[in-house]
């Protein structure tokens, strides 16, 4: 059965997506990407350290991954339009994830200032991914503004706390015409996959497998258990009931009477 | 010539144009990304780009992000 996720103009495969900051060796990235499948990759821009020469992180990422700048350091709009520019710039696509935080405690979004940086990115021609917190006239808006998928927040950020915010992405989930795929919180492959069981179109990781003992291995645990939680969803699970139901028939049995 | 490199004050003799930065300062021209007086530039730019006094430069490059 072919299970393709679309977002903007390309059709994606795998729907695990993989941030690339805080990883212990920048060398891992290639086994991450290689043994997780994961196709759409973020990264950061930042000021270069005319100091030291570090290594290029776009070293470690393969040809045929799509980059997916982040926004990140963006307090507002408007700092945001200005990094997502100078990253289209750089000549490695239009792809570029919406990240406006003017908090530093609980790292949320600021979905107000998101939503302005939609309409301009996508006239501009951005496929534009928000990173929002998960409310559904939002994401609503959002959706109408061109946004190319919606990226509700399951816990905050780095805090490998699960899908905390279930009831809300379920609603959006069932609303919105365009993919939604968690991003912020998953620290366990079995809450990517419970994400993935109830609708969500993609998960997007990166504390959860970069402070993972073995990320290598990590990213490919998560790998499955997102294919494993969409081929559940898609398969639809049965019912639930306060009693027990017998699996065995009731009749036949082997008694005395 | 004074310029604000990333916003810091920085002071430098004998150049002319961005490219000729990029050079002076063996930065990896693949890789960067420059803004000159908060305008974005397309790298084939580089070279027709004059530098003068009291410029703002961002010199970015991507790391690693989430």
């Amino acid at each position: 059965m072919e299970d393709i996720l679309k977002i903007g103009d390309k059709e994606i495969k795998s729907r695990l997506l993989i941030g690339t900051g805080k990883l212990p060796d920048k060398k891992l990235l290639k086994d991450i990407l290689l043994k997780s499948e994961a196709e759409i990759v973020t990264v950061a821009l930042r000021r270069v350290d005319q100091d030291s020469k570090d290594e290029n992180i776009l070293d470690y990422i393969p040809e045929d991954r799509i980059l997916m700048t982040n926004t990140s350091g963006a307090r507002n709009a408007e700092e945001a339009i200005r990094i997502a520019r100078l990253a289209k710039a750089s000549g490695c696509g239009n792809w570029i994830k919406i990240e406006i935080i003017p908090d530093n405690k609980y790292l949320l979004p600021d979905n107000v200032e998101t939503l302005k940086a939609i309409k301009v990115l996508a006239k501009e021609g951005f496929i534009v991914l928000p990173y929002m917190n998960p409310d559904l006239v939002m994401a609503k808006e959002m959706a109408k503004s061109g946004a190319a998928a919606i990226m509700p927040l399951g816990a905050p950020i780095g805090s490998n706390r699960g899908i905390k915010t279930k009831e809300l992405v379920r609603i959006i989930i069932n609303e919105i015409p365009i993919p939604v795929i968690v991003d912020a919180g998953i620290g366990k492959p079995s809450e990517a996959a419970e994400c993935m069981e109830m609708g969500c179109d993609a998960v997007l990781l990166n504390t959860a497998v970069a402070t993972a003992k073995d990320p290598v291995n990590m990213a490919k645990a998560f790998g499955l258990a997102i294919k494993s939680g969409r081929l559940a969803y898609l398969s639809g699970p049965g019912p639930t009931t306060k009693q027990a139901n017998a699996s065995s028939p009731l009749t036949g049995f082997l008694r005395k009477e | 010539m004074k310029l604000k490199i990333n916003g810091k004050q920085e002071d430098i003799s004998n150049i002319d144009t961005i490219l000729k930065l990029v050079e002076e300062k063996d930065l990896n021209k693949e890789t960067i990304i420059i803004e000159h007086n908060q305008q974005i530039l397309q790298k084939k730019d580089w070279q027709n780009t004059k530098i003068n006094e009291n410029d703002s430069i961002e010199i970015v490059s991507f790391v690693g992000g989430g």
